[in-house]
């Protein structure tokens, strides 16, 4: 069962008079609970893909629908509703906020995104801590964090509201290898988990040969599409 | 709310030094208008009360033209009696005036035998002048206060002639006048009371008994050149005149025109041109204040989104609707206004206290030792705080819609 469908997807950005296509014409489908990485060099078209797949930029042409919904008509308010429900993001820079502990960032969404209970919240927030292994942390602040750290708390936050998929833009450009192995292996068991599908861009070899199924994309065009054989 | 509450709070936190220096601007701001109004408000109250409670009464009833000579003193403008029982058939029907008097007034000229001097004079009944100006006893720097404030053949002068002349309570001196029909009469007067120093036209007047002035004028009629009226309370000062106008402006002369003329004690007295200005003082501090804050905030405020441009479009990214960072950083500039408004509001009435505790006396004038009882209205704090928390609130709202309407994709890229 597909949770991703886009079909003839691009998008074209305005410099000056040039028109440049960043997504040309791309089509592919993405099943429920796969675990899906794009790679390509800088510029390929990755982080964009991976914009509008998380409703954060809408394509300028074709049609792509996220768990059933058309998502390139969404206006700002729907787009920001539909992210809350759906879609968790992790990233590069792993953008915990500073002022809040391991245990507020990953409330942070039921607080702000969904409005929990405050009891529904706690037992959701410990249990996604549990799952990553920053129980104990809780307390602290992101800059008492390593780097893998932070990103185990990202990844929390990102599945914190039963998100049905989450986005991780080079989730371990910021890592060392062995922690980016690590963050990999944490992403693959929340998969497990929580049934949850995770989309990552990478140009690192060595981690998007951890991916299932992986899209190289060379000029905005998918070139190569990569099953891992099971 | 709460816990939009606490996050901006937590924000708020995160630059500390910012937001004690934004705080303490509005405190500083705050703290600097209130004592502003309770000041002024207290030398304006005290000042209002020592001319209503002391000379001119809350509202004055004169034959029409009256008040445009009334440097003059023309005793061809008196209310004759059918209009002064017209006046006090009125003034018994309502029950929102304290007291009213009665009173003559004319110019004459004083001799102590040796010097003589131009003198002004209010003629009264003593026991309805006291109760329409019950400051005015606590007026007499000289002679007995207690007792009553004028009797037949005694009078009370003020200091400025007292000073001038020589004379003293207890000395006999001579009142001459020139009635109506320009016949001069005098008579012989003894001094039971010096009058302090005022400053303004009432600084020359005196006070006789009113059978004393009718006598002395030849007064065949019981004319009155003017009747002061005490309100039971000034608050409602402008309604009453309004309906006292209204009732006296139905009565016209012969020639048709206007019989009486009815005014507040502002348009009697120089002084209300001097409370106008601290009224326009008052607003102009006013303005000053909401401008500190709107400019203040909205710099904080700005500063705040432009440095968390990143963590906007974390926020934005994960799902936080426009409406909720809106909401976010608007509680942000929220809490600065609510906390500079509440210290300051403490600090003032902290002040305020020490101000009564430690007197504060001023001279105004002819005035010395006026002392300030400065007061800080709750009803005012309450208003002027809800003002700088509104004012805090609009100026958040423009770096507030600013970081709601932030492309979470630039933001994301923004470092």
């Amino acid at each position: 069962m597909s949770l991703i469908e886009a079909s003839g997807l691009c998008k074209t950005y305005q410099a000056g008079d040039i028109a440049v296509k960043a997504i040309n014409e791309v089509s592919f489908n993405i099943d429920v609970g796969s675990f899906v990485s794009f790679v390509g060099p800088s510029g390929s078209g990755k982080s964009t893909l991976l914009n509008m797949i998380g409703c954060l930029d809408s394509p300028s042409c074709g049609q792509l629908l996220v768990a059933g919904t058309d998502v390139s008509s969404l206006n700002q308010k729907q787009a920001a509703i539909f992210r809350g429900e759906n879609i968790g993001f992790v990233f590069q820079d792993f953008n915990l906020i500073p002022v809040l502990t391991v245990y507020e960032n990953v409330e942070y969404p039921l607080i702000m995104v969904q409005n929990w209970a405050a009891a529904k919240r706690r037992k959701q927030v410990m249990e996604l801590l549990d799952a990553v292994g920053m129980k104990d942390q809780a307390n602290k602040l992101p800059s008492q964090l390593s780097g893998g750290q932070k990103q185990r708390v990202a990844i929390a936050r990102a599945l914190v509201t039963n998100a049905k998929l989450v986005l991780a833009d080079e989730p371990t450009a910021n890592l060392d290898s062995m922690t980016a192995h690590r963050v990999i292996d944490l992403m693959k068991s929340m998969r497990e988990k929580f049934d949850t599908t995770f989309i990552f861009s990478t140009h690192d070899p060595k981690i998007m040969a951890e991916a299932e199924v992986t899209y190289t994309l060379v000029d905005g065009s998918i070139e190569n599409k990569e099953e891992l054989a099971s | 709310m709460m816990n939009i509450l606490k996050i901006a709070a937590k924000n708020l936190m995160r630059y500390q030094r910012r937001t004690i220096l934004t705080t303490l601007l509005i405190t500083i701001g705050i703290v600097a208008v209130l004592l502003f109004i309770s000041l002024s408000g207290s030398f304006r109250a005290l000042m209002v009360g020592q001319i209503t409670d002391s000379m001119l009464g809350h509202v004055q009833i004169h034959k029409k033209g009256y008040v445009a000579s009334i440097e003059s003193l023309p005793l061809t403008l008196n209310m004759k009696p059918a209009m002064v029982e017209k006046v006090t058939d009125y003034l018994s029907e309502r029950d929102d005036i304290e007291a009213w008097t009665m009173r003559v007034k004319f110019g004459a000229m004083f001799s102590n035998f040796k010097e003589t001097t131009s003198i002004r004079f209010n003629s009264i009944v003593p026991e309805m002048e006291i109760a329409t100006s019950p400051l005015l006893p606590g007026r007499l720097i000289q002679g007995d206060r207690k007792a009553a404030f004028v009797e037949p053949g005694k009078i009370v002068i003020p200091e400025l002639i007292a000073k001038g002349l020589k004379v003293k309570v207890g000395d006999s001196i001579v009142i001459v006048a020139t009635n109506r029909e320009g016949s001069v009469n005098g008579n012989t007067f003894m001094i039971r009371g010096v009058l302090e120093g005022i400053s303004g036209p009432g600084g020359r007047d005196g006070y006789m008994h009113i059978d004393d002035a009718r006598n002395l004028l030849r007064m065949e009629d019981n004319e009155i050149s003017e009747v002061a009226i005490r309100l039971k309370s000034s608050k409602n000062l402008s309604k009453i005149h309004k309906e006292m106008s209204a009732y006296f402006g139905q009565f016209n002369n012969k020639a048709g025109n206007p019989a009486f003329d009815v005014h507040t004690w502002e348009k009697l007295s120089p002084f209300s041109n001097i409370a106008k200005m601290i009224d326009m003082l008052d607003v102009f501090i006013k303005v000053m204040l909401v401008a500190i804050v709107l400019i203040s905030i909205m710099n904080v405020m700005l500063m705040a989104v432009y440095e968390r441009i990143n963590e906007i479009g974390t926020i934005a990214a994960i799902g936080t609707i426009p409406s909720r960072i809106l909401s976010l950083f608007v509680t942000e500039g929220l809490l600065l206004g609510i906390l500079g408004a509440f210290i300051g509001s403490v600090i003032s009435f902290m002040i305020v206290y020490v101000m009564n505790v430690k007197t504060i006396s001023f001279s105004f004038g002819r005035q010395e030792n006026l002392v300030l009882q400065p007061t800080l209205a709750i009803n005012e704090v309450l208003i002027i705080s809800g003002v700088v928390i509104l004012v805090s609130v609009l100026a958040s709202l423009q770096p507030a819609w600013k970081a709601s309407r932030m492309d979470p994709i630039e933001a994301l890229r923004h470092f």
